[in-house]
């Protein structure tokens, strides 16, 4: 397993918060139409999980997927184009917020549906094992996805089959505005690995270190074919569910408590204490981060429209007896 | 333009179904279930990429004796017998299709597909276009449908009418053996998701096919007899009604060209357009009910193209009754279209206009 690169964590996190940030404000100013589900407040899970990977490895995501993708490796100005709906998007604007892939880097896609990523990274972790090499999907998901049918009959399969997968429950407390601890009558979601027969574990999702080893742990377990494992990190959104949300089911103390805990702010701290980095380091990556945002930005405005023609165009890959007509035309 | 050949038709009732025999002029005698597990076998052999999973399909050897002996041929990797979890094999296709494989996934009864509906509709159909490209889902779902067995509401549906309707999906209706191997292997060749639905009826009967499945296409349909007198497009188990009414059509002095279009998503709309215009009938078959059904696609095609002006009669459907599909063989019988009705209907469709 990687060694967790500190600085590189911190800017994992940056890139995510700022990267929000910028889609929050572009959106406030009438730059960028839609829905949105931002993850501020929780980027110390994908920047710590996918520290855990190597290259070939594979992801999916969700609804509120900006980080995971930016964890993945994502590029900023693609994503930003494709929120911007524009041509040189990821998905040449066909996609927007919720469906941001780089299939060829293994980010296998954010998902609209909510449990909707798990049995696909069950198949391609299926697909590594059949095609004997040791790749490991994540699985980015909600406390909201527990509740769906989907999840646990992806969790069935992959148990069944020792799949090289690992689930992580980012538990944000809310599904959309459905208490999580209202909703599952166990202390700690992880429980549940226990009715597939699976290792589970909860920790702290706002301690990047922390969830970098534990999701560490768990890769490797998968990588050595020993099977899936399920893991619950702790965190909160801060923001509301989409833009529709006003709140009605927290309190502002809850939001505030949660918001003294930010994971960017607590890991800096850590480190300046530990004395491994300076704040001259810091300020230096927020900066690069500041720079890389603003390019972003500049690239998706840049981008042109998509046009009907290409969208008609890209509904179905064009299958080889098609393409050889095409090519003796 | 595509005629069948006549050797194709099915071999009369009463033959030997089990066995795979071979005739002199290269054609032998396989049932539908047969060629659907020989095309597999085929698509396994020529493939390291396909693979079969499926509920019972490993040593039970499917519900139907589809898969039959093929997880002693290839091992139970590539023909694997999963959980009840429609939702989530179809989902890990989905997965493996994106990672490089080429998965075949079986549902036992196509009404549950129902179960794994958001699989196939929100994540196979449109990954390749939400992503803008940079994905194929080069997935084979093959369910069987249709009425006939006496299996009631849950396990009789023909719900092609839905997928078809998505846009992303491919939806092919194999009405023969040979289809049903060509297509299945024409569907393995297609980076897109495709959808077969096979049909129970037709499992067990025997047909003559070729000693290679003939090279197919998705979207291309066939002329399975040919008449001057009006046109019968059907689908599935209706193309075989549909021909042994034409058969006894002919006996009356009636002449009815019968059409399958084998894919009903990508729809060969011109050889349909084409058949309608030369015989200015046209009387559309199909087992599921009528309302918003496939041939009411078929209908508006022909009425809002050209060939309207050469209609000498209103186009007619001949379809399901509005109804779940019941229990009872009689009810079961009387409400799908059976040959009677075909011919009842196409010679008043001749006779009236």
């Amino acid at each position: 397993m990687p060694e967790l690169d500190a600085l590189n964590a911190y800017r994992t996190m940056w890139r995510i918060r700022l990267f929000e940030e910028a889609v929050e404000d572009l959106y406030g100013r009438g730059m960028m139409h839609g829905t949105m589900h931002l993850s501020i407040g929780q980027e110390a899970v994908p920047a710590g999980a996918c520290a855990t990977l190597v290259e070939g490895d594979q992801i999916t995501s969700t609804h509120r997927g900006h980080g995971h993708c930016i964890a993945k490796g994502a590029d900023l100005g693609r994503s930003m184009a494709e929120l911007l709906a524009r041509d040189n998007g990821y998905c040449r604007g066909r996609g927007g917020s919720m469906h941001i892939a780089d299939v060829a880097t293994g980010n296998l896609g954010a998902n609209g549906i909510v449990a909707g990523g798990p049995p696909i990274a069950a198949g391609a972790a299926l697909s590594n094992q059949l095609r004997g090499t040791d790749q490991v999907c994540l699985c980015f998901h909600g406390d909201g996805a527990v509740g769906e049918g989907s999840w646990h009959e992806a969790l069935t399969l992959s148990s069944m089959w020792s799949l090289p997968v690992v689930f992580i429950c980012e538990n944000n407390k809310y599904g959309m505005s459905m208490s999580s601890e209202k909703a599952f009558k166990v202390d700690q979601l992880s429980e549940k690995a226990v009715a597939y027969g699976i290792p589970g574990e909860t920790v702290d999702g706002n301690d990047v270190e922390a969830v970098h080893e534990v999701v560490g742990r768990a890769v490797a377990r998968a990588r050595a074919g020993e099977g899936p494992s399920f893991i619950e990190a702790l965190t909160y959104r801060w923001r509301g569910h989409s833009k529709s949300d006003k709140n009605l089911y927290r309190t502002r103390e809850e939001i505030s408590q949660w918001r003294d805990r930010d994971p960017i702010a607590r890991y800096a701290a850590e480190l300046l204490e530990r004395g491994s980095v300076s704040q001259e380091d810091l300020n230096a990556v927020q900066d690069e981060v500041r720079n890389e945002i603003r390019e972003a930005v500049r690239f998706g405005t840049q981008g042109e429209e998509p046009t009907v023609e290409a969208m008609l165009a890209g509904i179905y890959a064009p299958s080889p007896v098609d393409a050889r007509e095409l090519a003796a035309r | 333009m595509s005629v069948r050949d006549d050797r194709q038709n099915p071999v009369p009732p009463g033959a030997d179904a089990g066995q795979v025999s071979s005739g002199q002029d290269g054609m032998r005698t396989m049932t539908y279930a047969e060629a659907v597990r020989e095309a597999m076998a085929i698509a396994m052999e020529r493939d390291d990429r396909v693979f079969l999973m499926g509920e019972d399909v490993g040593i039970y050897g499917g519900a139907f004796g589809v898969s039959n002996d093929l997880y002693q041929r290839f091992g139970t990797e590539r023909v694997r017998d999963t959980t009840i979890s429609e939702l989530g094999i179809v989902g890990m296709g989905v997965g493996a299709a994106l990672t490089g494989m080429k998965p075949i996934v079986e549902i036992q009864f196509s009404d549950f597909l129902c179960q794994a509906m958001d699989q196939v509709v929100n994540q196979a159909a449109k990954l390749h276009f939400m992503v803008g490209g940079q994905a194929n889902v080069p997935l084979v779902i093959r369910a069987p449908g249709g009425s006939g067995t006496g299996a009631a509401a849950q396990h009789s549906q023909s719900l092609e009418a839905w997928f078809a309707h998505v846009p992303g999906l491919k939806v092919v209706m194999p009405s023969n053996a040979t289809d049903a191997g060509a297509l299945l292997l024409a569907a393995l060749d297609d980076p897109n998701p495709v959808l077969v639905l096979e049909h129970k009826l037709l499992y067990k009967q025997s047909f003559e096919v070729p000693a290679e499945f003939p090279a197919a296409r998705l979207g291309e349909g066939v002329i399975e007899r040919e008449g001057t007198d009006l046109t019968i497009v059907a689908t599935s188990v209706e193309v075989r009604r549909a021909l042994e009414a034409a058969g006894q059509l002919a006996e009356a002095g009636i002449s009815a060209e019968v059409i399958d279009p084998r894919t009903i998503k990508p729809l060969d709309v011109e050889l349909i357009l084409n058949s309608v215009s030369r015989t200015g009938r046209v009387l559309l078959v199909q087992e599921a009910p009528k309302f918003a059904g496939f041939m009411a696609e078929v209908s508006s095609t022909i009425a809002e193209s050209a060939v309207f002006g050469d209609l000498q009669a209103p186009i007619r459907r001949l379809c399901g009754l509005d109804t779940p599909i019941p229990y009872s063989p009689k009810l079961e019988r009387a409400s799908v279209p059976q040959v009677e009705d075909i011919v009842r209907e196409a010679t008043a469709l001749v006779g009236e206009w």
